[in-house]
């Protein structure tokens, strides 16, 4: 496609991946989490659900994706 | 009894940050065979707050709704823990996550200093208490029967503390009694809860005697050959250890002293 934006290459929960999405919120769109129960955190700092949309995501970013689990 | 003690031996309502909680059992909803046994289990053991963590997603989401849905069913109130942190940092950002996933400001905080012991990093966790307490949050942190520990965690703002008893998932029940008895005696205004450890309803019993406020165990009871019977047994035995201390334990000597009255004793005169 001519507009399709150029892959970059990020850290996604410990694994390697590729992304086309610019935002938080696209990433989590392509991974087919936008509307899950989920919390985020972009290089170790939390990324708040309303801010997903303008928080740029870069080369060699980290991001966390997580949700509920079982705990002790 | 002893004088400074007595305040702790009244009956009372327990209550964490200012919300009351029915029962002194806090549990733990990880390691069951079930989802189904967890819930059972849960109910058995009347718990009213059970701890909840993060983990990574995967799979559009569905495991960590699933999971919420069960927990939501409870009616409990959760816990969110920061199991598995390894600074501050991290914790910090895992406490930020959990507030905004499960609507809670509790979090039981958990900075991990060795993986064999599970061992608290306590300067870690003093650290991210600060930082945690500071931006509204309520803590549970986990810590080491350590005093000085304590004071600073208190001073940070936690109005709970919880010591372990032994390494997570070791069950040996309460390690280091005499530092336990003397952390409750030094904070009786404190709420101190024993969390990890626990193996046995006894240990949890022993510990609602010493004057603990309450019980986190997760183990003893996931890992028991039936968690909902086991659930039971706890509730009944920290209902027990609790009653027991507010009715006063009576002090132990090192002679014996008869129960039956010597005087009047056949065949045994006094000279």
């Amino acid at each position: 496609m001519l507009n399709a934006m150029p892959k970059i290459e990020l850290i996604v929960n410990g694994r390697k991946s590729e992304t086309g999405a610019q935002t938080l919120a696209g990433l989590l769109d392509e991974h087919e989490l936008s509307n899950a129960k989920v919390a985020t955190a972009l290089n170790g700092h939390f990324i708040p659900e309303g801010k997903r949309a303008t928080t740029r995501i870069n080369v060699g970013d980290s991001v966390e994706i997580v949700s509920a689990r079982q705990g002790g | 009894m002893n004088v400074r003690d007595q305040s702790l031996h009244k009956k009372q309502t327990l209550s964490f940050y200012g919300e009351t909680v029915p029962s002194r059992l806090l549990l733990g909803t990880a390691g069951y065979p079930s989802p189904a046994i967890l819930a059972e289990a849960a109910k058995a053991s009347g718990a009213s707050v059970v701890t909840v963590s993060l983990r990574r997603e995967a799979a559009g989401g569905k495991v960590g709704e699933r999971f919420l849905e069960i927990i939501k069913s409870l009616g409990v109130r959760v816990l969110p823990n920061t199991a598995g942190c390894r600074t501050a940092r991290d914790a910090i950002t895992t406490a930020e996550m959990a507030r905004e996933l499960f609507g809670t400001n509790w979090v039981k905080l958990e900075v991990i200093a060795n993986d064999d012991t599970l061992q608290p990093d306590v300067f870690g966790l003093v650290e991210a208490a600060r930082t945690l307490a500071a931006d509204g949050f309520k803590i549970f942190p986990y810590t080491t029967e350590d005093l000085s520990v304590a004071e600073r965690l208190q001073q940070a703002g936690c109005e709970v503390i919880m010591p372990w008893a032994a390494p997570i998932g070791s069950g040996r029940g309460l390690a280091n009694v005499a530092a336990l008895k003397s952390l409750r005696a030094y904070f009786p205004d404190v709420k101190l809860v024993i969390d990890a450890g626990i193996g046995a309803p006894s240990h949890a019993a022993l510990a609602m005697e010493l004057g603990y406020d309450a019980v986190l165990l997760n183990t003893a009871v996931s890992k028991a050959a039936d968690p909902v019977g086991m659930a039971e047994a706890f509730a009944k035995a920290i209902e027990a250890g609790r009653l027991g201390f507010e009715a006063g334990l009576m002090p132990p000597r090192d002679m014996a002293v008869p129960s039956t009255p010597v005087a009047g004793t056949p065949f045994f005169d006094i000279e």
